[in-house]
């Protein structure tokens, strides 16, 4: 049987997260099915057809996928779902607004945030902010999952995948009035081998300028803790956490944060941890591969010049 | 217009929990029990937009164990007007859960559902998406800021790349994030008026749900751990062990 995955996209480009989901679905085996939900997406099917391994790219353009909006997406997965036995998207925003209504309708249970696939009905999944992880087997005829995409890697881009056009519209019952996106040069939280964070200790907004300097150094992303997003320091999709974005980067630098559970639970998959903090008891040295007992303020641009 | 919220009993947000020695579950006997945080955020909503002449009833709803009356209580402690208990021993995936609170969603009629994106426990981030389903209501996920207006609802939702600005028509289903309000701390003579509020406790026989057996959990285990690591002197030793140890620079 095969598998849909629902592509990640902003009618512009498609997003890494895409290819790591395909590289789930290859580890579930069976032939693997990208869907494209959007419009004015040409760049982006481009680019789906190239992902390795993939057999058809079903596209269904339309203004009423133009923002992606759970409901109608969710009737177009549940429309085509007859084909498939796997449904997956990647734990985004949109993944984890759509797929729940696409397992409700199909009258399946959903596992969320797979990081392993066992076999083609059972899942590693992630509970209490990664403090421990359930192997669970599904009896539902259909797997609906949201995968982690920090714990797969990539499939290439030396595909030639065949387009399927797909005419079916259902009409959004969400009206967009506008979106406020951050726009950066430096890499996507996910997508960023180095990751540069900080948390409450950082003090300000303006503060975060010495982390800019350091991420820009490293070619990396800049991340933050609940308590910097919460203060306000900076927006809310740099949170890394239980509730954020889940990163593992090759590095992963924390600098002026505690380590509470929930920021963890985001970062401790990472490879290699840094963490910077004038609190010597700080939790985060507990996890932290090279923990530094310091002033960031000091540190940091020290840091920034020695590499 | 009444709003229904459902809640959830969960481990304390500050425990940290550890998996069983039979490998079959997290332990969670003896440890501090509260509302999920997501879901007194949810609570709080409601009970501001009854402060503001929007509501004019908030109704609380959970499923869960007997002892899942104290977070009901908790909620109605903080403005809730009443409660409805699903008890329930068992494990519940969120596809049950949802089909549970349709069904008083159909008694109860309630113009708007505010829920908790998700639970700290289970971290599965569905049932409010998977009502919205069932009771083919509009959602908006992941909500920061909520403005009722007429019968349509503003929502700002947090999403990957920031914001966004959505509107939807009432009746409809919205769960909240992080940012959207501030919980208060319930005052003592509220936690008092609370225990005299109407609780009403229901079987799943009672709401003529029937469920499935969707899954099984074959065995929970800790993650692995990290093996420790090293304090460093200075700035310029971290350089180095980041260059030529870790050979991550």
């Amino acid at each position: 049987m095969a598998i849909l995955v629902l592509a990640e996209h902003d009618n512009a480009s498609l997003k890494l997260d895409t290819a790591k989901v395909v590289a789930c679905g290859q580890a579930i085996g069976g032939d693997v099915d990208v869907l494209i939900a959007g419009h004015e997406c040409a760049a982006v099917v481009d680019a789906a057809k190239q992902l390795a391994g993939v057999r058809h790219v079903l596209v269904a353009q339309s203004v009423q996928y133009a923002n992606g909006f759970a409901d109608n997406v969710a009737q177009l997965i549940v429309d085509l779902a007859g084909d498939y036995e796997h449904i997956l998207a990647a734990a985004t925003s949109q993944g984890k607004d759509t797929l729940p209504r696409v397992s409700a309708l199909l009258d399946v249970a959903q596992l969320s945030e797979v990081v392993e696939v066992v076999s083609a009905d059972t899942f590693v999944r992630p509970i209490y902010a990664g403090n421990a992880l359930a192997t669970i087997q599904s009896h539902d005829a259909k797997k609906v999952l949201t995968v982690r995409t920090s714990a797969f890697d990539a499939v290439a881009n030396d595909g030639a995948a065949d387009v399927v056009a797909i005419d079916k519209v259902f009409d959004s019952v969400t009206q967009f009035v506008s979106q406020s996106l951050s726009k950066s040069e430096r890499p996507e939280l996910g997508a960023a081998s180095v990751v540069v964070s900080g948390g409450r200790g950082l003090g300000s907004s303006e503060n975060f300028v010495i982390l800019e300097k350091l991420a820009d150094k490293l070619g990396g992303a800049l991340g933050a803790s609940r308590a910097a997003v919460d203060a306000g320091f900076v927006s809310n999709d740099l949170q890394v956490g239980q509730t954020g974005k889940i990163v593992a980067p090759d590095l992963y630098i924390a600098v002026g944060i505690s380590g509470a559970i929930q920021h963890l639970a985001g970062m401790k998959d990472s490879k290699v941890i840094v963490a910077i903090n004038k609190d010597p008891e700080a939790p985060i040295f507990q996890i932290a591969d090279y923990g530094l007992e310091a002033d960031l303020f000091e540190a940091v641009p020290e840091l920034t010049d020695l590499l | 217009m009444k709003v229904l919220v459902p809640v959830k009993r969960v481990v304390d947000a500050n425990v940290k929990v550890r998996v069983n020695a039979d490998n079959t579950d997290v332990d969670t006997a003896n440890l501090k029990m509260a509302i999920n945080p997501f879901c007194e955020i949810a609570v709080e909503e409601a009970v501001r937009l009854k402060e503001a002449g929007v509501v004019s009833e908030i109704v609380v709803v959970t499923v869960g164990p007997k002892a899942a009356q104290e977070q009901l209580r908790t909620a109605m402690a903080l403005g809730a007007d009443r409660g409805i208990h699903i008890q329930t021993e068992e494990a519940l995936v969120p596809l049950s859960i949802a089909k549970l609170l349709n069904a008083v969603q159909k008694k109860e009629q309630a113009q708007l559902i505010i829920l908790g994106k998700q639970t700290i426990d289970g971290d599965n981030n569905q049932t409010g998406q998977m009502l919205s389903a069932l009771a083919n209501m509009p959602q908006a996920t992941f909500a920061s800021e909520i403005k009722v207006d007429g019968d349509s609802l503003a929502v700002t939702r947090e999403v990957d790349g920031g914001l966004q600005n959505v509107t939807i028509s009432l009746p409809a289903v919205v769960t909240v994030d992080l940012r959207l309000n501030e919980p208060r701390y319930a005052k003592l003579p509220n936690i008092m008026k609370a225990k005299r509020k109407p609780l009403e406790t229901l079987s799943i026989d009672d709401l003529g749900v029937s469920l499935k057996l969707h899954q099984t959990v074959l065995k929970v285990t800790p993650p692995a751990e990290r093996k420790a690591g090293i304090m460093v002197a200075s700035v310029a030793e971290l350089a180095d062990k980041l260059k030529n140890e870790a050979k991550v620079i």
